[in-house]
């Protein structure tokens, strides 16, 4: 028993291997079975279009699926750089002075409970489509950008703090080498629930434009197969996005891993 | 003791002070004394070790030293090398735990204080490897603070402590969570930096037999507020060695410590 202990605490490369095997095969005995069910029970496409259909539709329409794509992909990035930016520099704010944290935490916390999708229809109203849009998917994923890094800011071991005050720190050094390092981990985990609703943000913002008129992004694409009934387009627009959203999420998530492993905890793995 | 000498005598020996409390107290905000009044002098390249009950305020008087926090009443003087500028740096400071920078390599988290202090980079990178040479750690420069056992961490504290060649060195209760093993060496190396560097050492414990091991002189402390209950001078012959440990002298002085000690301990709960 104690001597296998290690082989256990440590996965072997045919266990990780199953950690990535063992989905794709549920993944493909999903989509067998629903396009037997399709065939079998002859389903019509406007009803429920089989996976074959829906990977067809997808390289027949890619043209513009693709640009549409594109556009919601543009978005998400900005709004995620937007929302990166200002929460991490209102964090700072609020690090700096009390008093400007107590006077705007309130509403930082109001623009993240209200539902985005009712605020989406009233920005339209004053602003530009496409800045709309992008305030949406900043709303919805700068709170989580905010609230971790205010708390890895306020995280900093206190005896740390007190060794740079002893040896006379300035401000902008103690930000630097102390609180910004300290607050990396949580920052980037704010960040990472960012790119996920960011994305989501610009759909909703898509989808809210969508029925007042113009747009190309692929939310607005679903909206627009739906009202012709185009049902496999929908489902190849909603594929693109699910699969946009795992992507940016492995980035963020890479990224986190590449940046802390040589000495967070949550980056080392469980065998240390 | 602490009999209040006459004020010339004050003036004349202060040129061979490190460290002077004169009539110290610090009250917390919440109303709690926690410290004095306090009367210490330490003079010029002396160990001692602030010896106490948890709680009694020993940590305080280290900050108070160090200038982390003011005194609610009384003065704190601390003798520089030149000049009274660059305050804290005459100081280098050993907490409790490692306090490293989990972040960045050994040698980065040892150059700290001379990168915060405008040390030219490779001067600082230089001095930080002589530190750690000191310490006998030159080896693990590149090494992250997690790959390091708990008493290389300390070590590495010892080494950031002394890469600005401070003359006073306050170490809180530095070696406290180790095992006992690693803290006899770390004992030993600390005792054969002092007789090489020749700093000031005030040593704060809870354990009478480090003091009594280390130090030229042993305060000890009362329970919150933090007075001076006795001065005791530990005096043996030097450099001290695992000979001294084992001797009648050692446990004598030990005896008559924790004695001292014992009244801070009666009718009441430390805890």
């Amino acid at each position: 028993m104690n001597a296998q202990a290690p082989v256990i605490a440590k996965p072997s490369p045919a266990q990780r291997a199953m950690r990535f095997v063992l989905p794709v095969i549920v993944f493909a005995a999903g989509l067998l079975a629903w396009e037997l069910v399709v065939r079998i029970k002859d389903i019509p496409p406007y009803v429920l279009p089989a996976p074959s259909v829906i990977v067809l539709t997808l390289i027949k329409d890619w043209a513009v699926l693709s640009q549409s794509l594109a556009t919601t992909l543009l978005t998400t990035l900005e709004g995620f750089i937007a929302a990166s930016i200002g929460g991490i520099a209102l964090a700072l704010l609020f690090n700096q002075s009390k008093w400007v944290e107590y006077s705007l935490f309130p509403y930082a916390v109001v623009l993240q409970v209200t539902p985005v999708i009712a605020i989406a229809p009233l920005l339209l109203i004053y602003l530009e489509q496409q800045t709309a849009v992008v305030v949406c998917a900043f709303i919805v994923a700068f709170f989580p950008v905010l609230s971790n890094t205010t708390l890895g800011l306020n995280s900093v071991d206190r005896n740390l703090a007190g060794l740079f005050q002893l040896y006379d720190a300035s401000p902008p050094q103690t930000l630097r080498f102390l609180k910004l390092p300290a607050a990396l981990p949580y920052i980037l985990g704010g960040l990472r629930i960012a790119g996920g609703l960011s994305l989501i943000g610009a759909v909703v913002a898509e989808i809210a434009a969508g029925t007042a008129g113009a747009g190309s992004g692929l939310a607005y694409r679903i909206a627009e197969s739906g009202y012709r009934l185009n049902i496999p387009r929908m489902f190849a627009a909603l594929l693109l996005l699910s699969l946009a959203g795992i992507v940016i999420y492995g980035v963020l998530a890479l990224v986190s891993h590449l940046v802390l492993r040589r000495w967070h905890e949550s980056a080392l793995g469980k065998e240390n | 003791m602490s009999a209040a000498p006459t004020s010339s005598a004050v003036e004349a020996s202060l040129t061979a002070l490190a460290v002077s409390l004169r009539g110290v107290t610090k009250t917390y905000d919440n109303g709690v004394m926690a410290l004095g009044p306090l009367d210490l002098a330490v003079r010029k390249g002396e160990f001692i070790a602030l010896l106490g009950p948890s709680g009694c305020g020993k940590s305080t008087a280290l900050r108070l030293i160090a200038g982390l926090s003011a005194p609610s009443s009384g003065t704190v003087r601390v003798a520089h090398h030149e000049g009274p500028a660059q305050p804290g740096h005459g100081i280098g400071f050993v907490f409790q735990e490692p306090t490293l920078m989990p972040w960045t390599s050994v040698r980065e988290n040892v150059r700290l204080p001379l990168k915060l202090g405008g040390v030219p980079k490779a001067e600082g990178r230089a001095r930080a490897d002589q530190a750690l040479a000191s310490v006998g750690l030159a080896d693990f420069a590149d090494a992250f603070p997690r790959e390091l056992s708990g008493g290389m961490k300390m070590r590495v504290s010892l080494a950031r402590a002394l890469v600005t060649d401070p003359d006073i060195l306050l170490m809180d209760e530095p070696f406290a969570a180790l095992d006992e093993i690693t803290r006899f060496r770390l004992n030993n190396d600390l005792l054969t930096l002092w007789r090489s560097l020749g700093k000031t050492v005030i040593f704060v414990t809870h354990s009478v037999f480090e003091s009594v091991y280390l130090s030229q002189r042993v305060v000890v402390m009362t329970a919150r507020p933090g007075r001076i209950q006795a001065d005791i001078r530990i005096e043996t012959v030097e450099p001290r060695g695992e000979e001294f440990r084992t001797s009648a002298a050692y446990s004598d002085y030990c005896r008559r410590v924790s004695a001292a000690l014992a009244p801070s301990y009666s009718g009441q709960s430390t805890l």
